[in-house]
């Protein structure tokens, strides 16, 4: 049998800093994760909003007014890019999950495309509610 | 000499002690939002710019009411869940312990606060 070996292991090196260079397969899983953190902290602002409709005009006022400014909709554009970001690589998971797309060119393929997608996308949504 | 095989020793020592219902969790609502989400989007924006009389009108319908409490329900849980993961990778010890507590206090607050607004609107 193998000698047990329980202190002095060789430890994977952190991903990020100066181990490895940012290649787009990691940069763009690193960024699902970060979508994902912030799509949860930015669903206080539609829970706030709602929650002000369904109290007094004045707090409605206050929450709409915001979520309208120019500010909020800054906020709600990042948001928007975000969540198809994120949408995409869970996407991405889900094939890779059901063994396709494992192989390093097509992955490639796969972390480029989500940001242009994302991308695409966000101004597709932007440009259909600016004209209907 | 040990009496246990490779395996047996191996076994529970890896980073990863559990993980195969948050994995399916994961999937099951990627491909859930993926239909949720463009929903979400289009009714949310929609609902967005009208007086606080057409919010409270448009939101006492039934299907964007529906589809915010199912957005809510599942995006909070499928991100609250992402932050689980980060947590458990990054912060170890006793800030582990607390940031866990502090991640699932969060969004479930989040959800019972939307929920019960949504509530409040459609009933």
């Amino acid at each position: 049998m193998a000698d047990v070996n329980r202190g002095n292991r060789p430890l994977s090196p952190f991903m990020i800093g100066q181990y490895y260079r940012p290649q787009i397969t990691s940069v763009s899983s690193i960024m699902v994760r970060i979508t994902g953190i912030a799509l949860l902290c930015l669903s206080i602002l539609p829970v706030a909003w709602l929650l002000a409709a369904s109290g007094s005009g004045s707090a409605f006022a206050g929450w709409d007014g915001f979520l309208r400014s120019w500010f909020g909709y800054l906020i709600m554009l990042g948001a928007l890019w975000a969540m198809f970001y994120h949408l995409l690589g869970r996407l991405r998971h889900v094939i890779w999950d059901l063994g396709y797309g494992l192989d390093l060119e097509i992955s490639r393929k796969m972390g480029m495309g989500m940001f242009v997608l994302a991308t695409v996308l966000t101004v597709l949504v932007v440009l259909g509610f600016l004209i209907f | 000499m040990k009496y246990m095989t490779d395996r047996k020793r191996a076994q529970g020592l890896g980073s990863a002690r559990g993980g195969t219902q948050h994995h399916w969790h994961m999937m099951v609502s990627s491909i859930a939002l993926v239909i949720v989400l463009p929903v979400f989007i289009i009714t949310f924006g929609i609902g967005l710019g009208g007086s606080h009389e057409e919010v409270m009108a448009y939101y006492s319908r039934p299907f964007p009411a529906l589809v915010m409490a199912i957005t809510l329900l599942v995006v909070v849980n499928h991100t609250m869940n992402e932050a689980v993961e980060a947590v458990e990778d990054y912060v170890h010890g006793t800030a582990q312990k607390l940031a866990l507590v502090a991640v699932r206090c969060f969004a479930y607050l989040l959800i019972l606060v939307g929920l019960f607004a949504v509530a409040r609107l459609a009933l």
